[in-house]
């Protein structure tokens, strides 16, 4: 068996999911390639020439790939995809977007956000918003599949050291364009990839008071997330979001503040080792999934909480 | 111009629902069903382009079972002019799905297609990539928003780090995302007119589309429950306890 795993990357570095991706193709097992598309990507493709266990990076570097763009992305995978049993991408929002158009090109079923391998061709993945897990078989040549990070350890960034080759593919299809992007700036830990997530919803009550969580997120090196309320009230930006229309997320440590744990936000974050609610509500769903439980004020008690550690 | 919309029918978005003690899937029977709810944003967005003067004519179409006329009903309420079935009762994957909407785009030569970024049942998140992949249209996913400049249309997108806008020729298709728009209530006068609007049938034969699939659910089950916490008196205890019991900071 031969395994492509499609590297998310910025152009300039190479996304942790990626190694998450790795891990799920190492548990399947064979040969794993890496493909590296994009526009000036050689440092990315140094870094994927250093994951342990890749056996190959192919290297597209061309200026239709450079954002990515599924209409240039999909025809460039699923031309190279049919000499591999496997084609995995992470389930970002960049794998999301290209890989099922591939699966359509190889006219098979995608699989999305598997949490883990059964065999080479069953996995189980979450369907219902996580209340429920599916074991799926494939029958497909080419197994076409997303990888849900959080269900996998990262494996090494450093060790391998694979050949590199460059490949070619389609140019650009002139179908669709770049236009422009705004990024989100931020100091913190990445949300997915974060140790301790600390998150807000409704009961921050604006975006101003969210400064007491950055504080105490500063002072334990975590990330903040919030709920679909507290980005809908415009709290904070939506790229903050954790749920199941958002992130999801599987830390050592979430900390769920003023959020009442509605079935679409415990998606994104009940995989998490140790939960801890804040919440004013005794009744609140999400200490029916807290670890750790305190009813009270979130204004006393965060500012308390940060001075305790 | 004119605009398909896809929606679907689910288990309501407020169900919690339950595995079925065989492990054969969840138990649907006399569970409430609604329209997905990114397929309501998917309405909306169709009926605001047509408020605005861009959209002339919106098709509403499912690919389901025969209860899913309840949700193209709904859609008929919201505005859109009228509605087809391809009426099939298999559990049907993206894919099949895809290729019966590529056959309804064939037909009625649509110059957007808009549906739901990804249903709540399956959270596959595949059709609308799958169907731009078979008609070979661009696709604007996770759209927040849609702006419609002469034959190009403008989405910006919801992409991990922020937004990002890309411009895509069109005929395109769009798949809506949480924050596109807030989709409206229908009316009762609404409701009793979209009685009264066309409704066709097809099954997928018509259409000359197999709907096998290359993936069969070997099993369903719940998810591992977590053990029952416990409530802390005050920080100082939950400190002690993250630091001593759980060992997390």
């Amino acid at each position: 068996m031969a395994i492509l795993v499609i590297a998310e990357h910025n152009n300039g570095a190479l996304g942790a999911a990626t190694l998450n991706t790795v891990a799920a193709a190492q548990k399947i097992g064979g040969d794993i390639a890496v493909l590296v598309a994009g526009q000036n990507v050689g440092g990315v493709a140094e870094a994927a020439v250093k994951i342990a266990g890749v056996a190959k990076v192919l290297v597209a570097d061309n200026a239709a790939y450079a954002h990515q763009l599924p209409e240039n992305v999909a025809p460039l995978v699923a031309e190279l995809g049919n000499g591999y049993s496997h084609v995995l991408a992470p389930a970002t929002t960049n794998g999301k977007n290209f890989l099922p158009r591939v699966a359509a090109l190889l006219d098979v079923d995608q699989i999305s956000e598997i949490i883990e391998v059964v065999s080479a061709d069953t996995f189980k993945r979450p369907i219902y918003a996580g209340n429920a897990i599916a074991t799926v078989q494939s029958s497909a040549a080419v197994k076409v599949i997303t990888v849900r990070g959080t269900g996998f350890d990262a494996v090494a960034a450093e060790g391998g050291s694979a050949a590199v080759e460059a490949v070619s593919g389609p140019a650009d299809a002139g179908k669709s364009a770049f236009v422009g992007e705004e990024l989100a700036k931020s100091d913190r830990p990445e949300l997915t990839a974060a140790k301790i997530v600390v998150s807000g919803g409704r009961g921050m009550g604006n975006g101003d008071n969210f400064s007491i969580l950055y504080s105490l997120a500063d002072k334990l090196g975590a990330a903040v997330g919030a709920s679909r309320a507290a980005v809908d009230a415009g709290f904070v930006p939506n790229d903050m979001q954790v749920g199941q229309t958002g992130k999801i997320v599987a830390p050592q440590l979430y900390v769920a503040v003023g959020i009442s744990g509605a079935i679409q936000h415990l998606a994104g974050m009940k995989d998490s080792k140790v939960i801890v609610a804040i919440n004013k509500d005794e009744e609140a769903p999400i200490f029916q999934v807290a670890d750790y439980g305190l009813v009270g004020d979130l204004f006393e008690l965060i500012p308390e909480l940060e001075k305790a550690i | 111009m004119k605009v398909l919309v896809a929606v679907k029918r689910v288990v309501d978005y407020n169900v919690k629902v339950r595995v079925k003690a065989d492990h054969s899937g969840v138990d649907l029977a006399n569970v409430k069903m609604s329209m997905n709810p990114f397929c309501e944003i998917a309405v909306e967005e169709a009926v605001r382009l047509k408020e605005k003067g861009v959209a002339s004519e919106i098709v509403v179409v499912s690919v389901g079972p025969s209860g899913a006329q309840e949700q193209l009903r709904t859609a008929l309420a919201l505005g859109a002019d009228r509605a087809v079935l391809v009426e099939s009762n298999d559990e049907l994957s993206s894919l099949a799905v895809a290729k019966a909407l590529k056959a309804l785009v064939d037909k009625e030569q649509p110059q957007l297609v808009i549906l739901g970024k990804q249903a709540i049942d399956s959270d596959n998140n595949q059709t609308g990539q799958m169907l731009a992949a078979l008609t070979g249209y661009a696709q604007g996913t996770f759209a927040s928003k849609v702006e419609v400049a002469g034959d190009k249309v403008n989405v910006t997108r919801e992409i991990d780090g922020g937004l990002q806008t890309v411009a895509l020729n069109l005929p395109a298709i769009v798949t809506t995302d949480l924050r596109l728009n807030e989709p409206r209530y229908a009316s009762l006068p609404n409701i009793m007119k979209a009685k009264k609007k066309p409704l066709e049938f097809l099954p997928p034969d018509v259409l000359g589309i197999s709907m096998t699939s290359t993936v069969k659910t070997l099993k369903v089950e719940a998810p591992a429950a977590r053990s029952a916490g416990i409530k802390v008196k005050s920080v100082a205890e939950l400190v002690e306890k993250l630091k001593n019991e759980a060992k997390v900071i």
